[in-house]
């Protein structure tokens, strides 16, 4: 498997990202500075998390802009597997890969803990290794978490099934009190109508090996280099 | 030509940035403040002399990385520099 990792200034996950993906795979993905014109063949490209240009205007406003960019939507939108975390997830709403937009915290304020996801489906490259209703902790450190779209999206997007994770309590349940940041619908992560292209705020690559005092985030990274072996 | 630009929050929209500034005018002891809604005031300096050709580019700057369309409107006036 291939991986390339899209690094933009401000990027701050790329690396944590690259050692699960590493650990994962047996190699290194290819690190690409967003000033590149073309991302290498891959199999699967990620989009880090971070504060891409420092989050001015709108985060991930200024990079869905940067020169790979144009590179990345092109190959999605022909079936590439790209990954979002975080302000990756930022740059696929502003993009357009995927619907909607991630507003301020409900709370106005920055919020870094491990919070509690459902997984809503598991037949996608990213989710074969966990099982549908799967509740799982993932670490959660953003300012701009809070999905929101109108209602008509919202609905389409539950219709569709393209919800990939939840806010959740330990019982699977949705409730305000699990609902960190105000997302609509509690939703954590998306993808987009063809299951290759996946947003999510929290960073699975912060909980990816024992030393870091977890491993649910593992199985996503199992997930991809499985589907790619 | 200088465009001086209005990013607001579409209606229907949250704003909690907006509620918390209402908040704090409340604790100021400022009385009877109703719906507050904040925004982004961005100014541009175009070299463009020609009105409608400007207002065409400011419109484009606008949708295409100023404002996001999903939840933001945008308004601007073009000033004679």
């Amino acid at each position: 498997m291939k991986a390339s990792v899209i690094v933009f200034p401000g990027s701050n996950c790329d690396r944590d990202v690259a050692v699960s993906l590493k650990a994962a795979m047996g190699s290194r993905p290819a690190m690409v500075w967003h000033g590149e014109a073309d991302v290498p063949a891959s199999d699967l490209i990620v989009l880090p998390g971070g504060f891409s240009y420092g989050d001015y205007l709108r985060s991930g406003a200024m990079a869905a802009h940067s020169p790979i960019m144009r590179d990345v939507v092109a190959k999605a939108r022909k079936g590439t597997p790209v990954l979002g975390i975080c302000n990756g997830f930022h740059l696929l709403t502003e993009t357009g890969l995927l619907p909607g937009v991630l507003m301020r915290n409900a709370s106005l304020k920055f919020i870094c803990k491990d919070v509690l996801l459902k997984v809503e489906r598991n037949d996608t490259d990213f989710t074969r290794r966990y099982a549908p209703g799967d509740v799982i902790r993932i670490p959660i450190a953003h300012h701009d978490g809070n999905y929101f779209a109108d209602e008509d999206t919202l609905d389409r997007l539950e219709g569709e099934n393209l919800i990939a994770f939840r806010y959740c309590d330990d019982a699977g349940a949705l409730s305000d009190d699990a609902n960190p940041n105000g997302s609509q619908r509690a939703i954590a992560g998306l993808y987009n109508e063809t299951g290759t292209v996946l947003g999510l705020m929290p960073h699975p690559e912060r909980l990816a090996d024992p030393a870091l005092g977890g491993t649910d985030g593992k199985p996503m990274f199992t997930s991809l280099v499985e589907a790619f072996h | 030509m200088k465009a001086r630009i209005k990013i607001t929050l579409k209606n229907g929209v949250l704003d909690p940035q907006g509620k918390a500034i209402a908040n704090a005018l409340g604790a100021l002891g400022f009385d009877g403040v109703g719906d507050v809604r904040q925004g982004k005031y961005i100014e541009v300096e175009l070299d463009d002399t020609n009105r409608a050709s400007a207002e065409k580019t400011v419109k484009a700057m606008c949708e295409q990385l100023l404002a996001n369309m999903v939840i933001e409107n945008y308004s601007f006036e073009l000033e004679d520099a």
